[in-house]
This record gives C-alpha cells, sequence and structure tokens, in this order.
C-alpha cells in the first residue's frame, strides 16, 4: 500500500483562481490514467447523469474518467444573492471501474494537487450513503470533510439503473465552488477569481454569472411555461421508450445497433425538466413520487439496453480486447 | 487447556467503517470469535475487541494452542434389533459395523459407538473461523468493491491475524477472497512515520501491537479516545473561563471518526451570539459535530470545540481558521432563518398551517389546532389554567412548524416557537406553552408542570390519541407509527406527576366528537381508556406496582381518574405487603370461593341482606358487628378519598374473619342457618368490592 506520488510530494503550488482549481484536478486525475473528458452537452442535474458515469457504471469494461460538469439545479437559484447557492454550478467528476484499492490515496493526492496540504487540515471520511432515486442508483461511501467543510461525495456504486455494478465503480464528486472557495479564501462565490487576478482582463464568477443566475432564477421560479415543459417531459418519456423498442438490426447498415445513448439523453432531458417543474412548483407532494418513478422506468430502461451494447463489454470478441 | 502465556490477534483493516457502527460491530466480532473458538473446544481465558475507524481489533488472551481431544460413546441399538435401526446408528455415527463395540446391558447386548476426535491445532480452528466471521458479519449495510464478491462495511484492505506467545505470535495464514492474511499494520493515515506510511509494520503479539499503533499516532481503545476528548475539550473550556455543554451522543459519534483525537477551540462570532443559544447548538452539533462552550456568566454559547483527527504542524491554526469559516457561513444562514421569521412573526405561519397536512385522514395542521384549542378550554378548568391563555397557546402551539428555523431544523419545533411568541410580546404562560406542549418526549423527560402547558400538552395528546383511535389505526405489536403509546404514557404522566383529578374518559369521548369515525363513540372512548389502563400497567409495574392490584383497582368499574386509581392502587398493595393484609386476602378468597362454589351448586344468588338474628355462635355474632363498623369507617375514608384509611379500617375485619372461619360451618344442617351464613359471605364479598375487587388479586 505505497501512498501515490502526490501525497508525499512537497507543496505544490496554490490555485489562485477558480479556472487553476479546475485544470489542477484535470491535470492530477489525467496523470494517474484516468480519459479526462468534457462535459456532457446538456442540462443535467448532476456530474454523475453524464453518460460517461451512469452508463460507463455499468458492464464489466473497465473504465477511468474525469471531467467537469455544469450541473443545474433550478430550486436552489437565489438570483445570485446567497453566498453559496447557485442554480447552475459545476461538479467535478471522476469515475474509476474497477474501484482501485487505494482510491482514498489517490483522491487524497488530488487534494494535495490543489494546494490542500493534508498534514496541515483535518480530512474526514464521514458516514454517507449516496442514492438517486431517478437514477434507480445508490452506493455505500462517506462525505469528505476538510476542516468541517464538506469538499467530496466519495462512492462505491453498487446498482446503477437497477442493475448491480459488477464489477464496483468508485465516483468521486466535487462541489468545484464550495471548494475552490475554500482554497482560494473566498467567502461570497460571486467574489471568486475565475481567471488569474493578473490578468489583463480579470474576471471574476459573478462577472460571469451574476447575470446568469438572476435570470434563470426569475424563469426558473415564475416564467417558464409549465404546460410546454410538461409537454416536453412527456415527449421526451415517449421518445425514451421508442427508441428502446426499435428492433436491434439496423435497416441501413445491417448491424446490430442498439441505441441507449439516444436514448438516455431522453432520460436526462425528462429528469430536468421535472426539475423545472418542480422549481415552479406546479408538482405536489403526492406527484412527486410518481415523476420521479417515472424518470426511474427511463433510466433502467436505458441500462438494460446499454448492457447489452458492445461498451458495455456484451459483445463477443471485441469486447474482449478492449477488455 | 488455556495457556496463560499464548494469544491471538486479529486486525480487520479497512476504509472508513461509519461511527454509528463501530460499537456493535466490536460486540459482534467478540460475539462471533468467541462463540466460533469455544464451540470448535479452543479455550481461552478472555476476548476483547476495539475498534477505531479505520480498524476492528480482536484480542483473545489465555489461548490454548491446541484443542482438546474429546471421547465420545453412543449407545446405539440391541444386536437383535431390525437391521434398520442399525443402518440408522452407522448413518449417525458415520462408522461402518466392525468399528462398533458390542456390550452387555440388562436386556441383552448393545452395539455402541465410540468417537475419538483428535486435538486440532487452534490456528487451523482459527484459520477457518476468521473467513468464516467476515463472510457473515451482521453489518447493518454492507458493499462490494472492485472486482470481488466479498462484501464489508466499506472496502477491507488487509487482514493481520497471529498466534502463539506475545513478541513470537506467528501468522495464521488463511486467504479471504484474495486477502492472504498477514503480520502487517498501518498506522494513522497521515501522522504514521513515513516509513510506516510507506510499509506498514510487522506485529508479533497484542502488546507490541499495541505500543507501535500508539508510536504511529493511533489510539486503539475508543474508551480511551473518548476520556481524552472530553479531558482536553474540558481543560481548553476552562482556560477559557467557559463550561462544555456535555453531549455524550455527540462524543460517542467523534470518537468513532477519529484515530487520533486532537481538541481545538474555536471562536463564535460576536453578532451570531445574539442568536437563541439553542440554535447554535443544534447548528454545530448537527452540522459540524462541534462541542458547544458556554459563558457560566451568561448562559451564552461563545465558543466551540472541534476534534482534528491530526496535531497539525501549525498546532490546528488552519483547522480551527476553517472550521471557524465553515461555522460563519451555517450561522449566517442560521441567522438569515431567525431574522426572517422574527420578522414575519410566529401569526403569520398559521394560514400556510392548512397546507401542511397533518394526515390524510385527520386534516390539516390548522384543523388540528382547532381542536386542541376547544380540548385546552374544556381542559384548562379542570387543571387550574386560565381557558383564554390555554386557547391562546394551543393556537399558537404548531405556528413555529412553517418558520424557517424548523424547516431547516425540525429538531427545534416548540423551542422556536418560545422564542418568537417571546419576542412577539406574547403572555410568558403561553410562550412557555408552547415549547413545552411535546413533553414529555420520553420516559424520562420531565412532564410540563404549569397550568397552561398541562392544559394544552393534554388537549394535543388527547387530540392525537382520539383522531388515531377514531380512524382505527392504534398500535399493534412492535408497529406503532404515530408514537400512539408514547402520547398515552405523555398524558398518564402529566396527570400522576401533577395530581390531578379529572375523569379522562370524559375527555376522550369530547375528543372523539370532533372526529369523525365509523365506531359508537362511547365504544371507541372505552377502548381508549382500556389502552391507556394497560399504558398504566407498564408505566406502574416499572415502578414496582403489581398488574393484579392494579385489575383490581379497575374492576371496580367506571375508574377513569388515574390520579386516584393510583392513589388506591398503591394504598392496596401496601395492605397486602402486611401480614394483616396477606390474611385478609385469604380470608376473602375463602368466603368469596365457598359462597361462588354454593351458588353454582345451588342456581341461585345468595345476594339478600344477612339477619342478625340468625347469628348462633359468638363468632358469627362477632363478624356481623365487625362489618357494620368496618362498613362505616371504610364508607367515610372513602368519601374523604384517605384510601390508607379506608385499608386501614379493612384489615380491622383480619380477626372477626378468622375466628369466623375457625369456629362457624357455613353449611350448617339448618337450611336457614346456611341460607343466612351464606348471605354473610356475600356481604363480605361486598364490603371488600367497595375498595378493590379482591379476586383479581393473585396470592
Amino acid at each position: 500500500m505505497a501512498q501515490p506520488q502526490a501525497l508525499r510530494a512537497g507543496k505544490p503550488a496554490r490555485p489562485v483562481c477558480f479556472q487553476q482549481v479546475i485544470q489542477a484536478l484535470g491535470r492530477y486525475w489525467g496523470e494517474q490514467g484516468c480519459a479526462v473528458l468534457q462535459p456532457y452537452d446538456m442540462e443535467a442535474g448532476a456530474g454523475t447523469f453524464h453518460p460517461a458515469t451512469t452508463l460507463r457504471a455499468l458492464g464489466a469494461k473497465p473504465w477511468a474518467a474525469a471531467y467537469p460538469q455544469p450541473s443545474r439545479r433550478p430550486t436552489d437559484g437565489r438570483y445570485g444573492e446567497n453566498p453559496n447557492r447557485l442554480q447552475h454550478y459545476y461538479q467535478y467528476q471522476v469515475i474509476i471501474k474497477p474501484s482501485p484499492p487505494d482510491l482514498q490515496e489517490l483522491y487524497l493526492g488530488s487534494l494535495a494537487a490543489i494546494g490542500l496540504d493534508i498534514a496541515d487540515h483535518d480530512i474526514r471520511f464521514v458516514e454517507d450513503d449516496w442514492e438517486s432515486p431517478t437514477l434507480g442508483a445508490w452506493g455505500l461511501g462517506w462525505e469528505v470533510w476538510c476542516d468541517g467543510m464538506e469538499v467530496s461525495q466519495f462512492t462505491y456504486f453498487q446498482q446503477v439503473g437497477g442493475h448491480d455494478c459488477r464489477p464496483v465503480s468508485g465516483e468521486l464528486t466535487y462541489g468545484l465552488e464550495r471548494l475552490a472557495m475554500y482554497v482560494l479564501g473566498v467567502d461570497h462565490v460571486m467574489d471568486m477569481p475565475f481567471n488569474d487576478p493578473a490578468a489583463p482582463i480579470p474576471l471574476r464568477y459573478g462577472d460571469i454569472f451574476n447575470q446568469t443566475e438572476r435570470e434563470y432564477s426569475r424563469w426558473n421560479f415564475d416564467s417558464a411555461d409549465t404546460e410546454m415543459l410538461l409537454r416536453h417531459f412527456e415527449d421526451a418519456e415517449k421518445e425514451c421508450a421508442r427508441i428502446l423498442a426499435e428492433p436491434a438490426l439496423d435497416p441501413r447498415t445491417g448491424k446490430e445497433i442498439i441505441m441507449a445513448h439516444p436514448a438516455y439523453d431522453q432520460c436526462i432531458k425528462a429528469s430536468h425538466l421535472f426539475n423545472l417543474l418542480d422549481a415552479r412548483g406546479v408538482i405536489s407532494v403526492t406527484e412527486r413520487q410518481a415523476y420521479i418513478g417515472r424518470v426511474r422506468a427511463l433510466a433502467k430502461a436505458c441500462a438494460d439496453a446499454f448492457v447489452l451494447t458492445e461498451a458495455a463489454g456484451a459483445t463477443g470478441e471485441s469486447a474482449g480486447e478492449a477488455a | 487447556m488455556p495457556d496463560s502465556r499464548s494469544e491471538l490477534l486479529l486486525e480487520l483493516f479497512s476504509e472508513e467503517i461509519p461511527a454509528r457502527m463501530q460499537a456493535k460491530a466490536a460486540a459482534d466480532l467478540e460475539g462471533l470469535m468467541s462463540k466460533g473458538l469455544r464451540e470448535a473446544g479452543v479455550g481461552f481465558e478472555s476476548a476483547q475487541a476495539f475498534v477505531t475507524p479505520r480498524r476492528l481489533v480482536l484480542h483473545v488472551a489465555g489461548l490454548a494452542l491446541q484443542t482438546e481431544a474429546v471421547r465420545e460413546e453412543l449407545k446405539g441399538p440391541r444386536t437383535d434389533a431390525p437391521e434398520k435401526a442399525l443402518e440408522g446408528f452407522l448413518r449417525k455415527t458415520g462408522l461402518s459395523k466392525d468399528q462398533l463395540e458390542i456390550r452387555d446391558d440388562k436386556k441383552g447386548q448393545v452395539y455402541f459407538a465410540v468417537v475419538e476426535t483428535p486435538g486440532r491445532a487452534s490456528a487451523d480452528v482459527v484459520a477457518e473461523l476468521v473467513p468464516q466471521v467476515v463472510r457473515g458479519f451482521p453489518w447493518p449495510k454492507s458493499m462490494r468493491w472492485g472486482s470481488g464478491d466479498l462484501r464489508w462495511v466499506r472496502p477491507l484492505r488487509s487482514v493481520l491475524c497471529v498466534i502463539g506467545a506475545p513478541g513470537v505470535a506467528e501468522v495464521v495464514p488463511f486467504d479471504i477472497d484474495g486477502i492472504q492474511s498477514g503480520n502487517r499494520a498501518w498506522g494513522h493515515r497521515v501522522m504514521a512515520p513515513k516509513a510506516v506510511r510507506e510499509a506498514g509494520f510487522e506485529v508479533s503479539g497484542f502488546e507490541d501491537y499495541k505500543q507501535r499503533l500508539r508510536a504511529a499516532k493511533v489510539m486503539l481503545d475508543a474508551g480511551e479516545r473518548g476520556k481524552k476528548i472530553e479531558r482536553d475539550a474540558k481543560k481548553l473550556a476552562r482556560e477559557a473561563g467557559l463550561e462544555l455543554v456535555a453531549d455524550p451522543g455527540l462524543l460517542r459519534e467523534v470518537t468513532g471518526l477519529v484515530e487520533w483525537p486532537v481538541a481545538l477551540m474555536g471562536e463564535i462570532e460576536l453578532r451570531f451570539q445574539a442568536l437563541p443559544p439553542e440554535v447554535l447548538q443544534t447548528s454545530m452539533k448537527e452540522h459540524q459535530k462541534f462541542f458547544s462552550l458556554r459563558d457560566p456568566a451568561s448562559g451564552k454559547i461563545t465558543r466551540f470545540i472541534t476534534v482534528a483527527n491530526i496535531a497539525s504542524k501549525d498546532k490546528g491554526a488552519k483547522i480551527v481558521a476553517g472550521n471557524e469559516r465553515v461555522l460563519r457561513a451555517r450561522l449566517s444562514d442560521a441567522e438569515f432563518f431567525y431574522n426572517n421569521d422574527l420578522q414575519a412573526g410566529l401569526e403569520a405561519g398559521l394560514p400556510k398551517l392548512e397546507a401542511v397536512t397533518f394526515h390524510n385522514k385527520l386534516g390539516s395542521q390548522a384543523a388540528r389546532i382547532n381542536r386542541i384549542r376547544d380540548l385546552a378550554r374544556l381542559l384548562a378548568p379542570m387543571v387550574g389554567a386560565d381557558p383564554a391563555l390555554a386557547d391562546r397557546a394551543a393556537a399558537l402551539a404548531k405556528a413555529d412548524l412553517v418558520t424557517e428555523m424548523v424547516f431547516e431544523f425540525p429538531e427545534l419545533q416548540g423551542l422556536m416557537g418560545r422564542y418568537y411568541a417571546q419576542a412577539a410580546g406574547e403572555d410568558a404562560a403561553v410562550a412557555a406553552a408552547i415549547e413545552a406542549h411535546y413533553a414529555p418526549l420520553g420516559p424520562s423527560d420531565a412532564v410540563p408542570n404549569a397550568p397552561v402547558s398541562i392544559a394544552v400538552s393534554l388537549a394535543d395528546k388527547i387530540d392525537t390519541l382520539t383522531g388515531f383511535w377514531a380512524i382505527d389505526e392504534k398500535p399493534t405489536g412492535s408497529k406503532d407509527p404515530f408514537a400512539l403509546r408514547r402520547a398515552a404514557l405523555g398524558v398518564i404522566r402529566i396527570l400522576l406527576e401533577n395530581s390531578i383529578r379529572l375523569p379522562l374518559e370524559a375527555q376522550f369521548e369530547a375528543g372523539l366528537a370532533k372526529h369523525p369515525g365509523e365506531g359508537k363513540l362511547e365504544d371507541v372512548a372505552a377502548d381508549l381508556m382500556r389502552f391507556t389502563a394497560d399504558r398504566l400497567k407498564v408505566y406502574l409495574r416499572e415502578s414496582g406496582v403489581r398488574h393484579d392490584v392494579i385489575d383490581a383497582v379497575f374492576a371496580l368499574g367506571g375508574q377513569d381518574d388515574l390520579t386516584d386509581v393510583v392513589a388506591r392502587v398503591r394504598a392496596l398493595q401496601k395492605l397486602l405487603g402486611t401480614e394483616d393484609g396477606a390474611n385478609l386476602l385469604a380470608a376473602f378468597k375463602r368466603a368469596n370461593n365457598i359462597l361462588t362454589a354454593e351458588e353454582k351448586k345451588d342456581g341461585v344468588e345468595y345476594s339478600l341482606a344477612p339477619d342478625v338474628k340468625f347469628a348462633e355462635e359468638p363468632a358469627e355474632k362477632a363478624l356481623f358487628a365487625a362489618l357494620d363498623a368496618a362498613d362505616k369507617a371504610v364508607g367515610a375514608a372513602l368519601r374523604k378519598e384517605n384510601y390508607p384509611q379506608a385499608m386501614s379500617a379493612m384489615a380491622k375485619l383480619r380477626g372477626p374473619l378468622d375466628t369466623f372461619f375457625e369456629a362457624v360451618v357455613v353449611n350448617a344442617d339448618s337450611p336457614v342457618l346456611r341460607r343466612n351464613r351464606l348471605c354473610l359471605l356475600h356481604r363480605i364479598r361486598e364490603s371488600f368490592g367497595k375498595v378493590a375487587d379482591f379476586a383479581s388479586v393473585e396470592g
């Protein structure tokens, strides 16, 4: 159980702005062998929704990816006024399958990489079991505390889309704004330097997001057309089911092409539309469970489809090679 | 034979075990291993388990290195028994026919099997037992990791298992899902010396393990960690002129989060000290796992203690600064909620309660409040409260449920209501009742004792009980989702501890009248009264009161004044504890048995008044006189509700009754005498029956 390099290394250069924190995490996880991906190009509630996590946690093929993901939580909007609540924020997501035996040490190395020397700080792994009712997913793990602040979620996936994870993926989620504010010693998110404060045009987080927070807060809470959102939810639900009902054999190419990813896009859409409807306050307490159940049914159907694909390691020789 | 010099050391080293699961896990490891060793015939003197966030450890001392050989003799069928019996015996023993011995028995020749199990090395037993215990470990929740199938609470990283004499203990080799047992241990994740962080250290016995572990900055014993935290926290508090707010639950939890506890003290900004101290305490405990430090002069919470898992180079400066910053953000939220709530006012929440469902068959919280107000006004005169204040307190009692602070911290319900009511200038009795009406929450929680608080608390509980009784959602077996047993116990304790006199069944009827229900109101109220009586029995049993004595009082009928019931019960139990009482009971039972038997035989009731003119024997006449005197004295005492006095008047019957049964034959030859004497027995039954139903008393 030797410690990874970063743990033994001396003090790394401390980031001076938000983007350097993101870059440092990308560089570190890239050095640890992860494919450093880009955010998924759809509105999602969390980094977990990226197919690189949700779908790739399924099946037997090894996988290692890291990426930032803009995350939208319409009900958390505070018109840009709350020091640490936003309806749009960033998560940094790392997923490695099978979970390596030194994942905790690798994680601690990532803290060192963004300037948190673990000999100076109190790092604690506090029980926190993760569950996503909309994804039919759960896992056991911790929230990681640094000097009393939750800086990451650390989860060993046990089930996704109703499927047992075999092998198990280790998943790390960093709340980027909160972590960066801590590292940079900033009290209000809008005051955080986004690029280097010494740059010719220094930009703070608020310069970029104050306007959007205000606009989206208004739209999320009061303006979004709920009838349209409802219609789109139902369309996404229908399209997801329709896609998955298509026969696997593609008439044009004569090949087997299961369309798990396009179907899953519709599931992500439905999930976000549900969140918007929730923020508009048009979903009653009793209806809530029913909507969550409908999204979960989509996620499960997509998972059922994905495990039959080559990417999941399902089809014969080619999958064997990749593994 | 246990060998006082040999021992077993087992360490299951994993990623962080949830704090709340640690104590039970240690007990389970000790229990399962001890049981397994014992069943395999491995002798040992003691077993003790230890737990830290990252390791579950067992030390077995005085361990026998060999199990003893066991010789067992089994008697089989007779040699002339059918072949099938012999086959069965061979199957059972696993022997063949020529391995059996034939011995002479009284009835002939019998097969005997002599099974000898040779002693085994204890190490072999352990090598089989540990994987079995690990695989079947009763974690409340367990998981898989990596590519394996093994389940543990979090990934199991290494297993240390050595056996033998301390200092020379050797590895017990086994494999659990690819984890090979060894003699290597790891220290504190950050603070262990570099060499240990990189390669761990080798262990040759328990003392050696404990010492090296300590050198690697791990305190193995949770008790020691807890004591250190408490001692250091108190010292820091004392030095700052403050006192530590004791919190055993938090201490247990924090002890389970650290291997090397370091208590650090931080400041709370002055502006947050305007918040109610309970808000600071709750926010700090729930979110940050901080202990609160109180200024004894002002009662305010002015600082906090956080327990770090590291002694950092800068003596905790960065850690404290970080924790203070996190706390500032937290308390800014709390302050924001508090100010919003104060600005809105408590009454502003009332309309919102219409939209809050209490239970789908029992309506909204607003509807519930209206019912509680009616009940509180009704109860107020009976408990000495001003009905107008009781009404006001009931109206506001649940208003804090829709405040921002209680939404954030549900455990502050009631308390925030009190603060907000005080701020709004409500009567002090009203504010106090808003907080106190939830009490008592547990068997050891204090009951409200101010009249307005009592009225609202009783009204709240009676509404809950009658509501769920009306919709037939009573507790069954171990299921009591609406905590109705607790509500009934609350009613009981409030009445008894405040010596309140009131007809409870009538209050149940008043409560039920507000709930549309299926059953007949009186029947449902009577059923709820029986339930309450049962809870009373359970409650009194804990203070040593006999259930049959309670039955004897309830059997009088119409007993729904619990304070009165308990006074009778206590007086009766005291009487029964004396020699007079025991003999009196025996005499009553004798009279009652004879009477019951004769009435059954004759098919009549001897309920006419006996006539003293048919009394022949002096003992008989004396009993008439004694009964007259007792009836008079008991009647007078009962009217004054002086139960001890009534009991001592009853006790005076003992002598006359004993003499009567010695001297007089009840079943006399003369039918007139016999009937009169049976009627006399009936009168005895009636006299006793005014105090309690003695037939229900056991003994």
